[in-house]
């Protein structure tokens, strides 16, 4: 650190050099980005062509592809399983895995702890009050009417937590210490009226716990998801343009602000990003636990921990587990469904527990 | 803006440094520092004076004053009868629940040194929710739970449920040490494990059964007895007995584990033991409440603010987490009187603006 070489290679030769030395990890990396891409195409397909009700893959093929003009009965069965229950509530679980996933490497980036989950940021809790108190004072019953909602109260939520978080503390030391506490208040605090009105009111309870489960069926069209899809986007552009900074801020804020990036600012960036993301999610899919925190990891051990590539392999992934729990769900106790988020933790914990055993001389 | 890199380096939000003050009697000495011997008394104060109240608070009221008289021997049958038998259990074991529960998140916080451990990482609240929630869910149709498989299945079913989760997890956890990533995840993937097993049964039962599980979720004081107390009591003096003399060990593994290995700490043995007393304080208040949420996470978090420490100080831990629960089981039955709520639901609502108010405020101290 102390004595600095001189520099002896002229400066074309020095920037030729880390390019051919990134060039390799760059195969491995898009190698890693072709496989799980095809991986999500066949996940896709898979999720169209397995349901609970057992439908000759090769009839649903023929009427994804226009093949069969058939007007018989059955392949109009078919056609109207495709397009309207399997179609959409696949691709919601894929908006919402990714949307998830990416959220949860974002939280744990800003918060350099393995342990912050995309709900830490108050927006799953601020959610959910939001949904209880559409259901039992407003008496809506519908996923779709739920959306606003929900979306509202994650944004409410998520700006009550920044502003305890970061402006309440300063606005230029913003340690993720303070973040993460007054993530833990808000959401415990937001959870507690939930909890408290779900007690006395039977009813609420009974509509509620399907959708904290985190379902991908009943009643979920597109309708659920296309209005919030913007944001979701949004949300992803902005965390895919954040990477560099969560790399430099996982150096420590010290060392952040070495490098010329103000922290505030950035900290502001994640958070909105994270706030589209789960808000979208959670209004679109209730909340799904377990992705957020759960993706981001497994990721890691393929990626490494730049954000560049771990940010889009996070959606992919996550978009990957949402759709293979969804689908595990509906034949595990066909001819009934289990939810997503009970196929992820009942089926996906152990996968997830086998993988962190094998991780050995994981440093933290 | 531009120019932050040039701003002096904030101070941490730890303490100002106080001279440590030492109480030296022949071979022993112990250290104290004022400040939080302050925390602990005026914590502990409030706390009893709190109970008093509670112990007077209900249908048949009783004036604090009284409550002493009656304690003190000098009331009539029915005065005992509704406090002594009836409020006393209930306020007592809400003190022991809420010691118990915080001084176990104080442990788990240091330990796994992760400002957002509790000992939910180690599986104790998710299992112990599996067991107590199969017992009302698959214990019979709709309702069928009551008398004495309710009084005891439950309880019994939620220490059972919670022990074999944690030993689950301990097991996974051994040889790899306490903090650092692997084990954090380890818990993580356990808990979300049991939590899917409980949302399944959730979702699977009757409407009348998931609320009476979701009350047993929230953790409550309702109805509690003097022999969970004596129980739950039983488990606090013999933790104790083993958490003493390891309680000057958590000062330096908090130092990092090479630091303290080189200490001449024994980490493996002094991280499992710890951890276990931990797991064991956890499992008797959720088997005794339910899991009542929040102390457990937020009670170190007040005590080391409050009393300027840089880790959670156990006793003052123990004492707010008397403190909240008291306090929590006290609002959560007369706010909404005459319905009750679950002294759970109510620990955020009290804690979390208290924890708010302290992050603010201490962030202002260490600036100027």
């Amino acid at each position: 650190m102390a004595v600095i070489p001189p520099r002896r290679t002229p400066p074309t030769v020095d920037k030729a050099a880390p390019v051919s030395v990134l060039s390799s990890s760059w195969r491995a990396q898009v190698r890693w980005l072709g496989a799980t891409v095809a991986a999500l195409a066949l996940v896709g397909v898979l999720g169209l062509l397995v349901g609970s009700r057992g439908i000759p893959p090769l009839d649903l093929l023929a009427s994804l592809f226009g093949l069969d003009a058939g007007t018989g009965t059955a392949s109009i069965e078919a056609r109207a399983i495709l397009f309207d229950l399997r179609l959409p509530r696949t691709i919601v679980g894929m908006a919402a895995g990714a949307a998830l996933a990416v959220a949860g490497a974002l939280m744990q980036g800003h918060t350099r702890n393995p342990l912050a989950d995309p709900g830490l940021l108050g927006v799953g809790a601020g959610a959910a009050l939001a949904v209880v108190l559409a259901i039992s004072m407003l008496g809506l019953t519908t996923p779709s009417g739920y959306l606003w909602f929900a979306f509202a109260g994650a944004g409410i939520a998520a700006v009550i937590v920044t502003a305890f978080g970061l402006l309440g503390a300063g606005r230029r030391d913003s340690s993720p210490a303070t973040l993460v506490l007054a993530g833990a208040a808000v959401t415990a605090f937001l959870s507690a009226i939930t909890g408290i009105i779900l007690l006395l009111d039977t009813a609420t309870l009974d509509l509620y716990r399907f959708w904290s489960v985190g379902s991908l069926a009943g009643g979920r069209d597109l309708a659920v998801l296309l209005p919030v899809l913007p944001f979701l986007l949004v949300g992803l552009i902005v965390a895919f343009a954040h990477a560099s900074t969560l790399d430099a801020l996982a150096l420590g804020d010290d060392m952040a602000r070495a490098m010329g990036r103000r922290l505030a600012p950035a900290r502001l960036t994640g958070l909105f990003a994270v706030t589209l993301l789960v808000g979208s999610a959670v209004a679109a899919s209730g909340s799904i636990g377990f992705v957020g925190l759960i993706v981001p990891h497994l990721v890691r051990r393929i990626t490494g921990p730049g954000h560049r590539w771990l940010l889009p392999q996070c959606a992919i992934i996550g978009a990957i587990l949402v759709v293979v729990a969804d689908v595990i769900g509906r034949v595990i106790v066909s001819p009934s469904e289990l939810p997503v988020g009970v196929v992820l933790g009942v089926v996906g914990a152990p996968v997830f527990l086998i993988l962190v055993m094998r991780m050995r001389g994981a440093r933290s | 803006m531009t120019a932050v890199s040039t701003r002096p380096k904030p101070v941490p939000a730890r303490a100002k440094p106080a001279r440590p003050k030492a109480l030296r009697i022949g071979r022993v000495s112990i250290r104290w520092r004022p400040r939080h011997l302050v925390v602990v008394l005026v914590a502990s104060a409030v706390a009893l004076a709190v109970a008093v109240v509670a112990a007077g608070t209900g249908d048949f009221t009783i004036a604090p004053g009284r409550v002493v008289e009656v304690l003190l021997g000098g009331g009539t049958r029915r005065e005992e009868l509704v406090i002594v038998t009836i409020r006393l259990p209930r306020v007592l074991i809400g003190l022991a629940v809420g010691i118990a529960l915080a001084v176990s998140g104080a442990i788990v916080q240091t330990t796994a040194r992760n400002s957002l451990a509790s000992p939910d990482l180690l599986g104790v609240t998710a299992g112990a929710s599996v067991g107590a929630v199969a017992v009302i869910i698959l214990g019979g149709n709709s309702g069928q739970v009551s008398g004495m498989l309710e009084a005891i299945g439950v309880p019994v079913g939620a220490l059972i449920g919670g022990l074999a989760a944690s030993t689950l997890v301990l097991l996974l956890m051994r040889g790899r040490g306490a903090s650092g990533l692997q084990p954090i995840l380890i818990g993580v993937g356990v808990s979300a494990l049991l939590g899917g097993l409980v949302s399944w049964m959730m979702v699977s039962a009757t409407i009348t059964d998931a609320a009476r599980a979701n009350v047993w979720l929230t953790g409550s004081l309702n109805g509690r007895s003097w022999n969970e107390l004596w129980a739950l009591l039983a488990v606090i003096v013999i933790s104790s007995a083993v958490l003493v003399p390891l309680s000057t060990r958590l000062g330096t593994i908090d130092l990092g584990n090479d630091v303290a290995r080189g200490l001449g700490v024994p980490m493996v043995l002094t991280q499992g033991s710890l951890l276990l007393v931990a797991v064991i304080l956890a499992s008797a208040t959720t088997a005794a409440a339910g899991p009542i949420g929040f102390v457990a996470l937020v009670c170190p978090h007040l005590a080391r603010l409050a009393s300027g420490a840089s880790r959670p100080p156990l006793v003052a831990s123990g004492a707010v987490g008397a403190l909240l629960v008291v306090g929590s089981d006290l609002v959560a039955r007369t706010v909404l009187a005459p319905i009750q709520l679950p002294a759970g639901a109510i620990t955020a609502l009290v804690g979390a603006p208290f924890l708010l108010w302290l992050l603010i405020r201490t962030r202002r101290e260490a600036r100027r």
